[in-house]
């Protein structure tokens, strides 16, 4: 094989990577159920793999935790104690979107707590005006209407 | 001393802030996250042994007495550092040993044990990791403490080491034995 064809071919399996994963397409009784699924799989985390939620991740335990999500949903649970069943396992790591509550004040609210003291401080900088030029004197307003007049002949 | 002006003052403390939080967020293990689990009960189970399969074990079987709870596989790299120091700890009887075998194959788990030494009393056989899940399993190896009671006190991710063992297991071990009392 040339070394363009070798090229070729390891460009082609490195592209074919994705469907080695081996997740089974999940199947579902209605087209709601599915629905719920994908928007469920999308705000939780898997564990093993931080920055990726269950519907990017191949990790194993991803797997396993989409499986149980689609039990779950054929079970009749709805979102929130779906959420809940994992965060009692997980703990609140397990939500992409962390609840508001004690530990997560700062989280949720620190940012807005940033934007007030900026504005504040934009504000009170802009307020602090430069000091009034001092009034013209007499030979400084003659050159001003010599100017005048020269530019209103100009144009 | 002459103070330092405002203007200059406020920047410099948020820039050091920024570092201290940086600086800490630099050593600590983003796997380690705390488990919900602690102080709650262990979950029930149903599941065989890797030396008989077929018999089937409940969580009520294992109570009595605080226990270790070890998740491990025979894939699981990290596993084999652990396993001479839950070799130790079976040696000095200090707790008994119960292990999960997680996600892995009967065969597989029993030559493990049979190459290494079987440290524990009995290994749970959870190849669907059915167990694994209830227990928030998600980096094997990982070691649960549990109670007389069934409680679970305590959860170590990642292979157990001597200074774990003694600084953060071997404690809570011993009040929980003087609590009995």
């Amino acid at each position: 094989m040339t070394l363009a064809g070798r090229l070729v071919v390891g460009v082609l399996l490195t592209l074919s990577w994705p469907l080695l994963a081996s997740d089974v397409p999940a199947t579902f009784s209605t087209p709601e159920l599915a629905t719920r699924y994908e928007a469920l799989l999308g705000e939780l985390r898997c564990m093993v793999c931080q920055n990726q939620t269950l519907k990017d991740s191949h990790a194993e335990l991803a797997q396993d935790l989409r499986d149980e999500v689609r039990r779950l949903l054929e079970h009749g649970d709805n979102d929130t104690q779906i959420r809940d069943y994992l965060v009692a396992r997980y703990g609140d790591f397990v939500l992409y979107n962390p609840p508001l509550k004690s530990s997560t004040w700062l989280l949720w609210l620190g940012p807005f707590v940033l934007l007030m003291i900026a504005i504040a401080v934009v504000v009170k900088l802009s307020r602090r005006r430069a000091p009034p030029a001092p009034p013209l004197d007499e030979d400084e307003r003659a050159r001003l209407a010599q100017a005048l007049a020269n530019s209103n002949e100009a144009s | 001393m002459k103070m330092i002006p405002l203007r200059f003052a406020v920047p410099l403390l948020l820039f050091v802030t920024l570092v201290v939080f940086l600086g800490v967020g630099l050593h600590r293990d983003p796997r380690l996250v705390p488990s919900p689990l602690i102080g709650k009960p262990a979950p029930q189970f149903s599941l065989g042994t890797l030396a008989t399969p077929d018999t089937l074990m409940q969580r009520n079987d294992l109570l009595g007495h605080p226990f270790l709870l070890n998740v491990w596989a025979s894939w699981c790299v990290q596993c084999r550092e652990e396993h001479p120091l839950l070799l130790d700890i079976s040696r000095a009887a200090q707790v008994p040993l119960i292990g999960i075998n997680y996600h892995d194959e009967l065969a597989a788990g029993r030559q493990w044990l049979t190459e290494r030494g079987d440290p524990y009393r009995l290994t749970l056989f959870d190849p669907q990791g059915k167990l694994g899940l209830d227990l928030g399993v998600y980096g094997v190896p990982e070691t649960f403490l549990v109670d007389a009671d069934g409680v679970i006190r305590y959860k170590h991710i990642g292979p157990l080491t001597a200074d774990v063992l003694t600084q953060e297991v071997m404690p809570l071990l011993a009040s929980l034995e003087r609590d009995k009392k």
